[in-house]
């Protein structure tokens, strides 16, 4: 089995992103970049399945300009054994990276994708569904334990009023919940391994896919500021402020 | 043209975010239709053909919806988009799921979690942690979209009129198939939808100690939430989280036990009407965001308030 892992470059976690003066997005220059805490947490599961002995290849592929290879080198120092590198300067919309993904799934022969279930940044959480409605193979989001099993794989998935459990055949796309699992640090030695790793980087077009946007950002702008509060200093003044000032109880 | 909107329901009964999904719908304008996907679902259809706007309900009434399979209802609205310009669903697991599985299908581009419309192409929602808010133009066809329900007053549950037509079955997938659930039970109101939520973090320490919160949530009409941290430690169950990755919530009241307020927290509640936080460590970033701080050891404040409460 092959299984194929798309990760993003985003904005580390930790950073306070700030907008930018003219409202046209958040400011990105000299701002430490990180993989999308939920594409580390897909690589981990690919890993773990390899490990096991249910996988003999796991690809980390990434779409975007060259410093996403950086992104797909953190993959190869987790563990996985190659990258692929869709190399453009276009912003791209989830719908062209499902595209994206699609064709190197398909050329890879890959029998699972394991995405993360949201990008941090533009919290999207659209792109696993969108792959798995363009491949027609079944999706399994938001999922909180996988199985290879002789049917395909079973899985468990985090939903709103608790935990569903499905059966899904085999290929697959499914998408990393928090409690997937935790993710490994790379280590010194598979850091310096990972140098050595192969990336092979294609372009859209080498994938026959067009990058065509339909959504127009016409301004970012800061949410509206809570006003300060108060302190109180004890359960009477804290009550008596939520019955009579806030008037909520 | 008439906006559709995908009901979200357990067979028996609506969720509330589905009236405020309506409400975001009827700020777009025109006709409102709801679609319902389920099995045994009449008392469903029948209910949102009287909110208050809606004038047309389809209702696929099938095995193949008895429970949310996202490729079952995504073809299902596919083949009944007849007339339609616009697709919203509840931002809950089951909408976040839908619509862009449903829009591939459709070779569309959706957006996520709308905050506000501003015409009916153009949208608010919030990105990085809702620590910025983008304004975005949509060019497709067929505007599909999830609903951030907390930004949005519920429509009245009653007034409308609407009519019920039964729609067909769409076929179901061969390659899903349901296993099971197991899902919370809770006698509390439903945590998006609670006007009170009392949350517990970290400095929680145990599921044990939540019974504190428990019964201070009860007092008061509410919900109990968590934040990840508390999640992870396997206080609670992952349906309890609040956050950029968990639920959002906005009631009239949200009262944070130990918990620090890291950015992804904030993300999930700061939209609060009023935030109360309860933190022994003055330099908590939560006291930020909340309208009353208390500065206290929480063993000592909650009871101290349960007490208060009680009278
Ligand atoms: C990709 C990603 C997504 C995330 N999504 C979410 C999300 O959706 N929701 C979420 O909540 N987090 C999320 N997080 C995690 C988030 O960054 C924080 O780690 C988490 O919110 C911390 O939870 P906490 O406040 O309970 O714990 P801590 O940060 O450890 O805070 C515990 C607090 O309790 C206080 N305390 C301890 N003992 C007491 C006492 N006896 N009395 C009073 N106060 C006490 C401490 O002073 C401290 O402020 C996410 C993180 C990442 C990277
Ligand atoms: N540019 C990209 N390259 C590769 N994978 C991506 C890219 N953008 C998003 N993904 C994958 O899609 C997931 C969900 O992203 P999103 O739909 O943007 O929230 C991410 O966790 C990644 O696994």
């Amino acid at each position: 089995m092959k299984v194929l892992v798309p990760v993003k470059r985003v904005i580390d976690a930790n950073i306070r992103v700030r907008v930018k003066s003219d409202n046209t997005g958040v400011e990105t220059a000299n701002v430490k970049m990180a993989m999308n805490p939920f594409c580390e947490i897909a690589v981990e599961e690919a890993l773990r399945i390899k490990e096991a002995g249910n996988a003999e290849e796991v690809i980390v592929m990434s779409a975007g300009p060259d410093k996403a290879a950086e992104t797909i080198r953190t993959g190869l120092a987790m563990g996985a054994d190659r990258g692929v590198h869709v190399n453009t300067e276009e912003s791209l919309e989830p719908l062209v990276i499902a595209q994206l993904i699609k064709a190197v799934a398909e050329k890879e022969g890959a029998d699972l994708v394991i995405l993360g279930k949201q990008s941090i940044d533009d919290d999207n959480n659209q792109t696993g569904q969108m792959l798995a409605a363009l491949m027609g193979r079944p999706l399994g989001s938001y999922i909180s334990k996988i199985e290879k099993n002789d049917g395909g794989f079973a899985i468990t998935r985090e939903i709103d009023a608790g935990l569903e459990d499905l059966q899904i055949a085999s290929p697959a796309v499914v998408t990393a919940d928090l409690r997937l699992n935790e993710p490994r640090y790379a280590s010194l030695p598979n850091i310096m391994k990972a140098k050595k790793k192969p990336i092979d980087a294609l372009s859209p077009a080498d994938l026959g896919v067009e990058v065509k946007n339909r959504l127009e950002v016409l301004k970012v702008e800061d949410p509206p500021a809570r006003e300060a509060g108060v302190m109180v200093s004890g359960a009477s003044e804290l009550v008596d402020k939520l019955k009579n000032e806030a008037k909520v109880i | 043209m008439s906006i559709l909107v995908i009901a979200e329901h357990d067979n028996s009964q609506l969720s509330p975010g589905t009236l405020n999904t309506v409400a975001a719908a009827a700020k777009i304008g025109a006709e409102l239709r709801v679609l319902v996907a389920g099995s045994g679902c009449g008392d469903v259809a029948a209910a949102c053909a009287k909110i208050a706007g809606v004038s047309e309900v389809l209702c696929a009434d099938f095995d193949t919806y008895a429970h949310e399979i996202t490729e079952n209802t995504a073809h299902l609205v596919k083949a009944n988009l007849d007339g339609v310009s616009h697709v919203l669903a509840p931002a809950s697991t089951f909408g976040k799921a839908l619509i862009p599985y449903l829009a591939a299908l459709c070779d569309a581009q959706p957006i996520s979690d709308i905050s506000d419309v501003v015409s009916e192409d153009t949208f608010v929602r919030p990105i990085y942690a809702g620590n910025a808010l983008q304004t975005v133009k949509m060019s497709d066809a067929v505007k599909m979209m999830t609903v951030r329900t907390t930004a949005f007053e519920a429509a009245d549950a009653e007034g409308g009129s609407g009519t019920v037509t039964a729609i067909d079955d769409a076929g179901a997938s061969d390659v899903v198939t349901f296993k099971g659930q197991n899902l919370s039970q809770s006698e509390r109101p439903e945590l998006t939808s609670a006007r009170i939520v009392v949350s517990g973090g970290r400095g929680m320490q145990n599921g044990e100690n939540f019974a504190m919160l428990e019964k201070l949530a009860d007092t008061l009409g509410g919900a109990v939430g968590a934040s990840r941290a508390a999640v992870d430690a396997g206080f609670v169950p992952n349906d309890y989280q609040v956050g950029q990755t968990g639920k959002v919530v906005a009631p009239d009241l949200y009262i944070a036990v130990g918990i620090s307020g890291a950015i992804q927290h904030l993300a999930g509640m700061k939209d609060s009407k009023t935030i109360v936080a309860i933190n022994n460590d003055e330099e908590a970033p939560i006291f930020q965001v909340a309208d009353y701080g208390w500065n206290e050891d929480l063993f000592t404040a909650v009871p101290a308030l349960q007490a208060e409460l009680d009278g």
